[in-house]
């Protein structure tokens, strides 16, 4: 009976304290989400260390990390979120990059639908157009920038559907509740998606530019695996994959 | 203190509520009368589809319905055909949803008030030869007034709650379909806590004081059957 006992308590103990391989906790804006897997597959099959993803819209992540979220590295969608964590104190200076550039891109699984540009939106099939919300998501604000540059926002606005991140904008197309929608490149070239090339892919001077920036965040700052992950961020592999996702890259 | 699209959200919640609670008083009324009176082996299959909802993650009634209410979905298709309007993201869609969802909060109150009736007032109305619709209206109903109270008052109350299920099949659109709780959500997502506060300090506060007198009728209003 007792040894039966201190047997439990000695594989419990092995089972939380494995030798080298330790955890690293990310959070992910939902564009990113897809080449994010397979870059944590690469991360975890030569580290050991293993990668838990948590996916929001970038406003989201930011409200979670602001009121104690335990991660410990933020891939966001835009540059200004992390700068705040940055001026709040919750994240470390010096340790942001631009990890990717993202794409904008108009998009229906309905190849008929995608005619000359923006001027899809003019059809009349077109009763819904799905973006994410401009005040809480990097991608809505980029579409509504487009929109409103070309003097469309006013036609469109009562056919706007606003996923709560791009995450759900895209499944609002994908499912066929609207017929197109504003969405990530990466999202479109997931190879998942059987539609990739229904697209339009949104000239980038029609929007402030989509620079997404990591950061290591203070509870990842002690946390030597967190450190790894970043600078596995920017190395060839994770590169590769983050152009093969459509996004652009800095220096 | 509200701004105009916390104001057009509330009216809209409003709306919702009340078209839901009428559908679903409509709807619930036979369903409730038909488990508390038959016999039928199907009544025990009947009971657990219409408790459905009081256990699902709404995320499975949204994931349903987001399917179903597409324009080449089961609902969504022959909408398309009839009306020539997309189902998906409008204000019916989210009576639809908000009905499925609110289901047991109506017939369970009306089911337990049909059953402390019982079967008695009405062979007695037989017996003076109302119709059975007669009988069911002048004497079953006012009997059951407590659980028709109880269901419409539960029924708006967790309406006005619903969150899960308009977050996805909803689209947010103000004025159509961005309720009060996705508000909520939008405000705490950007920060805003004064309106976060302002709207979910009045929704304690009307939901406590609803449930208030649902519990105070239930003391002062025994049933009244001899």
């Amino acid at each position: 009976m007792y040894i039966k006992w201190y047997g439990h308590i000695v594989w419990l103990l092995v089972a939380i304290t494995p030798c080298h391989a330790a955890e690293v906790t990310i959070a992910v804006a939902s564009n990113f989400r897809v080449p994010m897997e397979v870059i944590a597959d690469a991360f975890t099959a030569q580290t050991k260390h293993h990668v838990t993803i948590s996916t929001a819209s970038t406003g989201k992540l930011y409200a979670q990390i602001t009121h104690g979220a335990p991660f410990e590295v933020l891939l966001a969608a835009d540059t200004r979120h992390p700068q705040l964590l940055i001026d709040k104190g919750v994240a470390v200076e010096g340790s942001v990059f631009t990890y990717a550039v993202g794409r904008l891109t108009l998009w229906s699984p309905n190849p008929t639908l995608m005619i000359d540009g923006l001027n899809a939106l003019r059809q009349d099939g077109i009763r819904h157009v799905a973006m994410a919300n401009p005040k809480t998501a990097p991608y809505g604000q980029a579409a509504y920038e487009v929109l409103n540059s070309k003097g469309l926002w006013p036609l469109l606005q009562h056919r706007i559907v606003q996923g709560e991140n791009i995450g759900q904008a895209f499944q609002f197309v994908a499912s066929g509740n609207a017929e197109i929608g504003f969405v990530a490149l990466s999202q479109v070239l997931n190879p998942r998606n059987l539609h990739p090339d229904n697209r339009w892919d949104v000239p980038q001077h029609l929007h402030a530019p989509l620079e997404q920036n990591a950061v290591l965040l203070r509870k990842g700052q002690s946390h030597e695996p967190a450190k790894t992950f970043l600078r596995f961020l920017r190395e060839p592999f994770a590169r590769q994959v983050i152009h093969r996702f459509g996004y652009g890259l800095r220096g | 203190m509200l701004s105009y699209d916390d104001l057009q959200a509330l009216w809209l919640t409003l709306q919702l509520a009340t078209v839901t609670v009428c559908v679903l008083l409509i709807v619930g009324t036979p369903i409730a009368w038909w488990l508390a009176h038959s016999r039928s082996k199907l009544q025990t299959i009947v009971e657990a589809v219409v408790a459905l909802p009081l256990v699902l993650p709404p995320t499975v009634l949204g994931f349903y319905l987001l399917i179903a209410m597409s324009p080449q979905g089961i609902i969504g298709s022959p909408w398309l055909q009839f009306t020539d309007a997309t189902l998906s993201f409008s204000f019916t869609a989210l009576v639809i949803a908000s009905t499925l969802y609110s289901l047991p909060f109506v017939v369970q109150p009306l089911q337990t008030s049909f059953e402390a009736v019982g079967s008695m007032p009405l062979e007695t109305a037989s017996m003076l030869r109302a119709s059975p619709v007669d009988a069911f209206i002048s004497v079953a109903s006012p009997l059951a007034l407590r659980g028709y109270i109880t269901a419409t008052v539960l029924g708006f109350a967790h309406t006005l709650g619903e969150f899960g299920v308009v977050l996805m099949v909803g689209g947010s659109i103000p004025g159509k379909t961005k309720v009060l709780s996705i508000s909520i959500y939008d405000h705490v997502e950007t920060l805003e806590y004064a309106q976060a506060h302002t709207l979910s300090g009045g929704l304690l506060l009307f939901s406590f004081i609803t449930l208030l007198i649902v519990y105070t009728i239930n003391r002062r209003l025994p049933i009244r059957v001899a």
